[in-house]
């Protein structure tokens, strides 16, 4: 079947990633980059068409959810910005020698 | 309209230059992208991060795919599952039906022999006090563990209101406890035995396969509140001779409000309701069952059935990444908890010389907790941690650090790193850190009265 071709599971596979790019949240757009490159490699050598079609829908329907979740959380942080990833704050403490720097961040949260 | 919005808030970023703080994370997304809402808030200059997540046995973020799965439930299919005369109706009972299979599949049951319940917290109530009472005329004594959650030993604290005569077995220094205790605690009228299967504050697992073969040869029933453990490890509640197991949604990537309780059907376990009602869910739980919370905990259950062998490996390994990290770069820790019988996404670590509480507020950008979070209102220390034997000041000074799905290998190294600087730094305060390197022995130490 054409859609189980070599191209097109390539294919998929790059939306895929692109698609799950766009979750502003750092910890669902870390997983799903993550698991989406696991599943894909772990099935790499699969012969059977019957159970690469079957992966392939998976992996569609999987992407539908994909696209119709990210929305929802963009909206989210629009509202409440989902800034995780702190690694600047990281040098910035490390490299300070005085205790008050510490303390110097944005306004609290409301 | 919109693109007035949207100009004016692009040319109000481009007012006074923020601070800028330094690197920014590959792949970070900082920039608002027009969603189409005319009252959008434009993030502030000076924007406030949110801390990382590490606190994964208070509770779980919800995992997308479940989401997915709940909205159509919230959104058109809003009939109630026991209406029985029209399609609404129909296919509101179909969703639960099914997720009451997913449920099953995952813990090797029945679907029959699940019933959903608002939590695991409902779920042990009708598992101590309905069994409890249920026999009350012959079997007057249940045994417990003192390391159980909060709403078991309550439980049992109000049978012994009843009447009923409860033991708390105590547990050995490792957590776990010991199995020839319980088998001296068992007696002729004993109705039920309730060990969790892991702690959520030390993470320890219990023999429950030792504990259920005990409890099915003296006749005793075996409940076991899972909500840690469902999910996160294989349990299947044949091989264990679980007779009743409660199971909670949000530990799982699940919604909150939700859980399940099994009942084992084959040897039959008997029940006195807790809530009455127009006999929903088998008469043991009445009350509408809320399809979409449902739904999600049956998706949660599917894809931790699915995920669990995968996550559990990935767990394993950024816990002794953590674990490691801090251990080689700080002296005087302690790993409460057996190390090899435990859950590895559950850590809790005792500082020595250095406070809690101040630890939590130091490591303001991590979200972690020193306790579970039901009892983190008081001040005393946790009693788990009491009952395994610890120290009143290592008791004082222990973090839980909380390993899941979404965490990362990034987020891991960075609570390393900053814990490692502030365990430092309050030592470096710590005028008992001091006499301790100056090699004075704490114990001898006589706190005067003036």
């Amino acid at each position: 079947m054409a859609a189980s071709s070599r191209a097109q599971v390539l294919d998929l596979y790059r939306v895929m990633l692109r698609e799950s790019g766009k979750f502003t949240s750092y910890n669902y757009r870390t997983y799903a980059i993550r698991r989406i490159r696991e599943a894909f490699r772990e099935n790499k050598n699969v012969k059977d068409s019957a159970q690469i079609q079957m992966l392939v829908n998976k992996a569609k329907r999987n992407l539908e959810i994909i696209r119709r979740q990210v929305p929802w959380y963009s909206w989210m942080s629009q509202l409440h910005p989902i800034l995780v990833g702190q690694h600047s704050l990281l040098s910035t403490i490390l490299k300070s020698t005085v205790t008050t720097d510490l303390f110097k961040k944005g306004p609290d949260p409301p | 309209m919109l693109w007035r919005a949207v100009w004016r808030a692009a040319t109000r970023v481009a007012g006074p230059s923020p601070p800028r703080r330094g690197l920014r994370l590959r792949g970070l997304d900082q920039s608002p992208h027009p969603s189409g809402f005319s009252d959008v808030v434009p993030p502030t200059e000076e924007t406030v991060f949110r801390p990382l997540y590490m606190d994964v046995q208070a509770t779980t973020p919800m995992d997308p795919r479940v989401l997915d799965a709940m909205l159509p439930y919230l959104i058109n299919y809003y009939g109630n599952p026991h209406s029985r005369t029209h399609s609404y109706g129909w296919e509101s009972e179909a969703a639960v039906e099914h997720a009451r299979q997913q449920v099953a599949s995952l813990i090797g049951s029945d679907p029959r022999e699940i019933i959903f319940t608002s939590g695991a917290t409902e779920s042990n109530n009708i598992a101590i006090k309905g069994v409890a009472r249920f026999y009350k005329l012959r079997k007057k004594h249940v045994i417990t563990t003192q390391t159980e959650h909060k709403c078991v030993l309550d439980s049992c604290r109000s049978l012994e209101a009843e009447g009923f005569k409860v033991t708390y077995l105590p547990v050995q220094k490792n957590g776990i406890i010991d199995l020839k205790e319980l088998e001296a605690a068992i007696q002729p009228d004993t109705s039920l035995v309730s060990v969790m299967t892991v702690n959520n504050e030390i993470g320890v697992r219990q023999p429950i396969e030792d504990i259920g073969r005990i409890c099915s040869s003296r006749k005793v029933y075996f409940h076991t509140d899972a909500a840690q453990g469902v999910g996160k490890i294989p349990i299947n509640v044949n091989d264990m001779k679980i007779d009743l197991m409660s199971i909670s949604g949000h530990k799982i990537y699940g919604p909150k409000g939700v859980g399940a309780i099994f009942i084992r059907r084959r040897p039959r376990v008997r029940v006195e309701a807790v809530q009455s009602g127009g006999g929903q869910e088998r008469g043991m739980r009445s009350g509408t069952v809320p399809t979409p919370l449902v739904v999600g905990l049956g998706a949660a259950c599917e894809l931790a059935q699915e995920e669990m062998e995968n996550d559990h490996k990935r767990i394993s390994l950024l816990a002794e990444r953590l674990v490691e990290k801090i251990m080689s770069n700080l002296p005087d820790v302690v790993m409460n908890g057996d190390p090899v019988q435990h859950y590895p996404g559950c850590i809790n670590l005792s500082f020595a010389y250095v406070e809690g509480e101040s630890l939590l507020m130091a490591l303001k950008d991590v979200a972690l907790s020193s306790g579970s979070a039901c009892t983190s209102a008081s001040l005393e220390p946790s009693y788990v941690l009491r009952a395994i034997g610890t120290d009143e000041d290592l008791a004082h000074s222990s973090i839980r650090f909380g390993i899941g799905r979404f965490t990362t290998e990034e987020e891991v190294d960075y609570t390393a790193e900053k814990c490692i600087y502030h365990v430092k730094r309050l030592r470096e305060m710590s005028p008992l850190w001091e006499m301790v390197q100056d090699g004075i022995d704490l114990k001898t130490i006589k706190w005067t009265q003036h």
